[in-house]
């Protein structure tokens, strides 16, 4: 594993190259999405070095823990590990650390841990960040886990070692929904809503239907879905858990029941029904379940979604002629639109500080992902390939994950908000579509010490 | 002599029918089949028995058909992110609303499709619009909008699933099904 970071070269030439770095790590079971393929990180990314966990006898998993946290950081495009067999020395305490090793590697941080059973059965993993510099330990954190919890703590650690070396709190531990479409155009045609991991490991389905499935929305919690399933031969909005039995078919109304999302404070879902003519946008109560029209328009009003203190909605509407953003002041009906170059802007997202959009933006005739500044009025086009669609952020902000076209095959892609760093995720067991990062999730494995 | 005139009639009118069933699609059956020629023999016989009365159905019940026995168009085409139906349709959607307004006791469902460029639920609207347009000329013309329920699958449910000009075109339609 030589430098994990394509450069960008000529766009055949990164292509090229990005094929001859495909990783194996994530590919486990036939349902996951394949092996990331990196396309493109930061000019100048930190040198980390991620030493193999010492394990006691009994443990054989330690060197998987120390690639699965030098892979997750190295996706993020802002870190280039340093392959274990150009390591000098695979120091596992701070005793056996000669920071000379790693600063003739020119790494600027080091990771070392082990790993063993303790008395109760469970496995007692603890790491330490070094700034090779300084000589400093920045961090020294344990866990105990399970014996099928290896991943969660990689992640885990890898969190916590990009917020401390980048300052931006680490979300290798979200999840993605994804819809993964099989056999589409045939009798067998399956939908299925799918978990994974973040890197696509780990998935398994939540939903299986002959019909199609779309626009996954999150709970802010991380503990239910909204979604819109054609179960009933039309549209319908579902409400279900991640995790529980609960599964409950929220809205069927005539005509478009789409676009769920949920309300900053988990209590509202948007929406958008058709059920008085047209597409207008809503607002539902989850509590009492009443229903608040939020637009009255005769032309098209869709995508909506919250502003981070919910108290804007952004939607599409082609009320103007063409598909543009508006944004709606909830508590005086204040309209402004939002979007003016192009004549195709649609499904945008509000980062966390409000202040900047994420949206599909058409040019030449191509749909991209498009980022905006509001208040600058600066539009940055984050991606090249065409009919890219459904962007959804991460939680820290840091980056977006969308559906995009890769030699006709429907793939979910990454790309860093500035737009520098991308990666791909594509699945040999179908079309997948329809991302959605999830929110921060709770711990599953807690530091037992910071 | 006159028989087999009819006959030749009918298998231009029956290869019609394959075509247009090949093109379309409708809401339970998105799929794009092969008809053994035993098919096409069995419908040959069948459709000998119309009569010449006005436009309705083929032997098969479902089927529209004009006053000669021949299919009528259930597909129409639009233009990229528009909803406005062809003048060139007209009259195969007025024949549909005559057919419906004969069948008080039939009802249609008019599904609306999109291609796959834009976003997801905007073409679930754009969809929504088309199916909705359709409809807009049958009862203009007469039809009860009891008798037609209006269905959007955006770009869910592809005629073509190419990404090439000629599939896009293919795939910005509204299908009328009679049930």
């Amino acid at each position: 594993m030589q430098r994990l970071i394509v450069k960008a070269l000529s766009p055949m030439l990164q292509h090229f190259a990005a094929g001859l770095l495909m990783l194996s790590l994530a590919a486990s079971s036939w349902a996951d999405l394949d092996t990331i393929i990196i396309d493109q990180g930061v000019d100048d990314p930190i040198r980390i070095a991620v030493v193999p966990f010492a394990l006691s006898e009994d443990l054989d998993n330690a060197d998987n823990l120390a690639k699965l946290i030098r892979f997750d950081l190295a996706r993020s495009g802002q870190f280039d590990p340093v392959a274990p067999e150009n390591m000098l020395s695979y120091p596992s305490t701070q005793d056996a650390v000669f920071f000379r090793d790693w600063r003739i590697l020119q790494t600027a941080y080091l990771v070392i841990g082990q790993a063993q059973t303790n008395a109760v059965g469970q496995i007692e993993v603890s790491y330490q960040l070094f700034d090779v510099a300084t000589q400093a330990q920045l961090q020294r954190v344990s866990f105990n886990i399970g014996r099928e919890q290896w991943r969660d703590v990689g992640h885990k650690i890898a969190d916590l070692v990009y917020t401390e070396v980048t300052g931006v709190r680490g979300a290798f531990s979200t999840k993605i929904l994804y819809v993964l479409a099989q056999d589409i155009g045939t009798q067998s045609a399956r939908y299925k809503l799918q978990i994974a991991d973040v890197d696509g490991a780990r998935a398994r389905t939540l939903f299986d239907s002959s019909e199609p499935i779309l626009s996954a929305s999150w709970s802010p919690d991380g503990r239910r879905v909204a979604y819109v399933s054609f179960e009933t031969g039309r549209p319908s909005i579902i409400l279900q858990d991640i995790d529980g039995p609960n599964r409950e078919r929220l809205t069927n109304f005539r005509g478009i029941n789409g676009s769920p999302v949920f309300s900053p404070d988990g209590k509202q879902l948007a929406m958008v029904l058709s059920r008085s003519g047209d597409p207008e946008v809503f607002v539902m109560d989850l509590e009492t379940r009443k229903l608040r029209r939020i637009t009255r328009h005769p032309a098209i009003d869709t995508e909506p979604s919250w502003s981070p203190d919910g108290r804007y909605l952004v939607f599409t509407s082609d009320r103007g002629g063409k598909p543009q953003i508006y944004q709606l002041e909830l508590a005086t009906n204040f309209l402004e639109r939002l979007t003016f170059v192009g004549d195709y802007n649609a499904r945008a997202r509000l980062l966390s500080d409000g202040r900047h959009l994420v949206f599909v933006h058409r040019r030449n005739g191509i749909f991209h992902i498009a980022w905006q500044d509001l208040l600058e009025d600066r539009l940055l086009v984050l991606t090249e390939s065409s009919l890219d669609e459904s962007p959804s952020l991460a939680p820290n902000g840091a980056m977006l994950i969308y559906a995009t076209q890769d030699q006709d095959k429907g793939i979910l892609a990454v790309v860093s908000v500035d737009g520098r760093v991308k990666y791909r995720l594509p699945s040999s067991a179908g079309d997948v579509r329809e991302p959605a990062w999830s929110p921060f999730l709770p711990d599953v494995v807690p530091p037992q010490s910071g | 002599m006159q028989v087999q005139e009819k006959i030749k009639h009918l298998w231009v009118a029956v290869l019609a029918a394959l075509v247009i069933a090949g093109c379309s699609s409708t809401a339970t059956e998105p799929v794009v089949e092969q008809q053994p020629a035993t098919e096409v023999a069995e419908v040959v016989e069948v459709v000998e028995v119309i009569e010449e009365t006005g436009p309705g159905f083929a032997a098969d019940n479902t089927t529209p058909v004009d006053s000669s026995g021949n299919p009528i168009s259930r597909t129409f085409y639009f233009d990229f992110d528009q909803a406005i139906v062809s003048p060139a349709d007209f009259a195969a959607l007025s024949t549909h609303a005559e057919i419906l307004r004969a069948n008080p006791n039939r009802s249609v469902v008019v599904a609306g499709h999109c291609d796959q460029r834009g976003t997801r639920e905007y073409n679930l609207a754009l969809g929504e619009s088309r199916a909705k347009s359709i409809s807009a000329i049958l009862v203009a013309n007469g039809v009860s909008a009891r008798q037609i329920e209006e269905i959007s699958y955006g770009e869910e449910e592809l005629a073509n699933p190419a990404n090439n000009a000629r599939a896009w075109a293919q795939n910005r339609r509204a299908v009328v099904s009679y049930r």
